[in-house]
């Protein structure tokens, strides 16, 4: 017996005319073409920067960088390398973004719900705040934060004091430094037993209202650990920790803790300004969930509060979230304007300073942009993750 | 349609990869200009006026080098650099020739793909403090907030001075030297620390410039001068003769005014200087009368020193150090022969 369907089905995969295989013989023509336009590029450039004696290796990673970084999260002197001078770069702008988020988002939420006030005044405030400050550009809104607001403030022998040994000058803010004994480790067990102890009797709570109907004072029992846990071990350990008070001693205060002058004003100026960008998206969010829901959850006796919360809120974030990973790439990328107002960031420590001291001008920015990138892609995943969990489930 | 796209793709490469790195001297010719870079922010030294017209001793310098290779002083397009882009500038061929002040080092002369070719002027670097805080000397300053120009030798010293010194220091940084003079003037720092020639560059122009005063001691020695690629000597030597007949100009007398006449001198160094004797121009790759046109346009070094940065500038910065080297100074050029 001959199977006459077979040869035919064969000739027809083989086909040009199949629509699959065309489409994988495009794609492979496409993927080799971008492989061979990236490996000419890649060798070009190697073969031009060797022409010209442009360093190509990485061995000033371990050389002495030789210079002075002011704020600096990991240990870091002039003897280290030029590798922990990167370090420092990575921390620094990890730190900004990271606040930044935070900030942007809590201004960002706080607008957005007031331009949708009742209260007439609060509602017209936030619409000006946002559209003054998104129409901006951030750069100007940086230079006017360093140069109009943080720098006109007193030199630091005429340093406005506030309580608790707190000094406000253009050098900063200086704050006691904190020193920890060796009791303070049991504070912070305290604080995570207590912590772990809420999530649990919140987890409890909500399982005995859903068997029962029956409500427990989940926010009251809640407080009491957090605050409790932590001051019975604060009393019990006999005063873990202690404060260094600042002093001014010849030009500066010696002994506090100093924040920067050009890490307040880039946190400000980012804040303030993806800020703005994040209350459009909020109000938008808000506004696209459908009136329908809130009237249905008034006419279940739903208060107010809870309306928001349990019934728009969720709807809306489903909305909000997307754009507002975008903002926070943003907000991460715009960090690099460190640059402008001497703030040691990624680009002004390590395409900066280590740029020109090694004169490794491609490696130095590749290492850079991959940075960015890194980060970028973990932030986004991680707002995806997050989005997921929001995003509407099909049943 | 692929066939066309790879053509096309195969067609951009071969005439990317065809871009053959002709000699600095026939480029500059064939574009009729000469690309330099510099700093724009150094009174005295490299500035623009108000007019956009750059002026300055080393704009000058410049000016030299364009008069002798294109037998025009004028014909230079100056493309402002900061501390932090200049070595990328001239790595990357997007300038001719760098005349900045920048240091000459030897990890800069040998591993960064560029050369130095002379010294234009000796400098140290130096400290500016406010005459308020009552320092008298540079050892006072442990514990001082100082603003500094990024990626600078600048940057390095300090950080040594102060090690070696036992002192702690706070250094704020900028790419952009004129933001480095403002966080100074406007009270972020309490002290500016540069090269000594830009430090005098700087004081003149604060609001208040008697407030300020550049403290005595010099902590670093930084000769400032030309840089261009490695690997083109002819152009090398263009660069580095052009300040040697600038400097043995002024060793012979010969200036902008007289050149003319020293044509007929009878000192056998002037006329071979002037190319009157001997081949110098033809040597170097240039025409005979390049050094001609440089003292006839440009002026001596001298010429160039003081109505910059000298008596009849308003930095009335001494020749000191940068006197010839018969004057007691550190200036000399080989002989020309």
């Amino acid at each position: 017996m001959v199977d006459i369907t077979q040869p035919a089905q064969l000739r027809r995969a083989f086909s040009i005319y199949d629509k699959k295989i065309r489409a994988i013989v495009y794609q492979a023509g496409l993927a080799v073409s971008l492989a061979v336009v990236v490996t000419a590029i890649a060798i070009q450039t190697v073969s031009n920067m060797r022409q010209r004696g442009i360093p190509l290796a990485f061995d000033f990673w371990n050389q002495t960088a030789g210079f002075q970084i002011n704020q600096t999260l990991i240990p870091y002197d002039t003897l280290s390398s030029y590798g922990e001078a990167f370090w420092v770069g990575v921390a620094n702008t990890l730190l900004v973004s990271a606040l930044g988020i935070v900030l942007a988002t809590v201004i960002g939420f706080l607008i957005g719900i007031s331009r949708l006030s009742n209260n007439w005044i609060v509602a017209k405030v936030a619409t000006s705040y946002v559209e003054v400050i998104r129409n901006i550009p951030l750069l100007l809104q940086l230079l006017f934060w360093y140069n109009a607001v943080l720098k006109p403030l007193p030199a630091p022998k005429a340093s406005i004091a506030f309580p608790g040994g707190i000094y406000l000058n253009n050098r900063g803010i200086i704050l006691p430094a904190v020193e920890l004994h060796s009791g303070a480790a049991w504070v912070g067990i305290a604080i995570v037993a207590a912590v772990a102890f809420a999530t649990a009797f919140s987890a409890y709570a909500s399982s005995v209202q859903t068997r029962t109907g029956k409500q427990l004072p989940v926010l009251v029992v809640n407080l009491l650990l957090l605050a409790g846990l932590p001051f019975v071990a604060y009393v019990a350990a006999e005063s873990p920790w202690s404060f260094t008070y600042p002093e001014l001693r010849g030009f500066n205060f010696r002994g506090g803790q100093q924040i920067y002058p050009e890490f307040a004003a880039l946190l400000i100026g980012l804040s303030v300004y993806t800020a703005s960008f994040i209350a459009e998206i909020v109000r938008g969010g808000i506004q696209a969930v459908s009136k329908g829901q809130t009237e249905a959850a008034h006419a279940l006796g739903l208060p107010k509060g809870k309306t928001l919360r349990l019934v728009v809120v969720p709807q809306a974030l489903r909305i909000i979230i997307p754009p507002l990973t975008s903002q926070y790439l943003n907000l991460i990328k715009n960090s690099s304007l460190a640059v402008f107002i001497g703030y040691p960031d990624l680009v002004q420590v390590f395409a900066g300073s280590v740029l020109n001291q090694t004169g490794a001008a491609v490696q130095v920015m590749a290492i850079t942009l991959a940075v960015y990138l890194v980060i970028s892609l973990i932030t986004s995943a991680a707002m995806n993750g997050f989005n997921r969990r929001f995003a509407l489930v099909e049943r | 349609m692929r066939k066309i796209m790879t053509g096309v793709l195969g067609a951009a490469f071969a005439a990317y990869a065809s871009t053959v790195w002709a000699g600095t001297l026939d480029n500059v010719k064939a574009k009729g200009i000469l690309t330099c870079g510099t700093n724009p922010a150094t009174a005295g030294f490299s500035v623009p006026d108000n007019d956009g017209k750059w002026t300055g001793f080393v704009v000058d310098y410049c000016r030299a080098v364009a008069a002798g290779v294109l037998g025009d002083a004028t014909k230079v397009k100056f493309i402002p650099l900061n501390a932090k882009d200049r070595f990328t500038a001239l790595q990357s061929g997007e300038i001719d020739i760098l005349a900045h002040n920048a240091t000459w080092t030897s990890s800069r002369d040998t591993s960064l793909g560029i050369i130095f070719a002379g010294t234009y002027f000796y400098d140290g670097q130096g400290f500016m403090v406010r005459k308020s805080d009552n320092i008298k000397s540079a050892k006072d300053l442990d514990g001082a907030s100082i603003c500094v120009s990024q990626g600078t030798t600048t940057e390095l010293n300090l950080a040594d001075y102060f090690r070696s010194n036992g002192m702690t220091f706070s250094a704020v940084g900028f790419a952009d030297e004129e933001a480095v003079i403002k966080a100074y003037e406007e009270g972020r720092c309490d002290v500016f620390s540069a090269d000594t020639s830009s430090l005098n560059a700087a004081r003149i122009r604060l609001a208040n410039a008697d407030d300020s005063v550049v403290l005595p001691e010099i902590i670093s020695k930084e000769p400032l001068g030309p840089a261009v690629r490695q690997g083109d000597d002819q152009w090398l030597n263009i660069a580095k003769w052009t300040l040697n007949v600038m400097l043995a100009a002024e060793e012979f007398g010969v200036t902008s005014k007289n050149v003319d006449e020293m044509k007929d001198s009878d000192n056998p160094n002037i006329r071979r200087l002037l190319g009157v004797e001997g081949s110098f121009g033809k040597d170097v790759g240039l025409g005979e009368t390049w050094s001609q046109d440089i003292i006839k346009q440009v002026g001596n070094y001298s010429e160039i020193f003081e109505r910059s940065i000298g008596k009849e500038s308003p930095l009335k910065i001494e020749r000191g150090v940068n006197a010839l080297w018969n004057a007691g100074g550190l200036q000399y050029a080989p002989p020309i022969r």
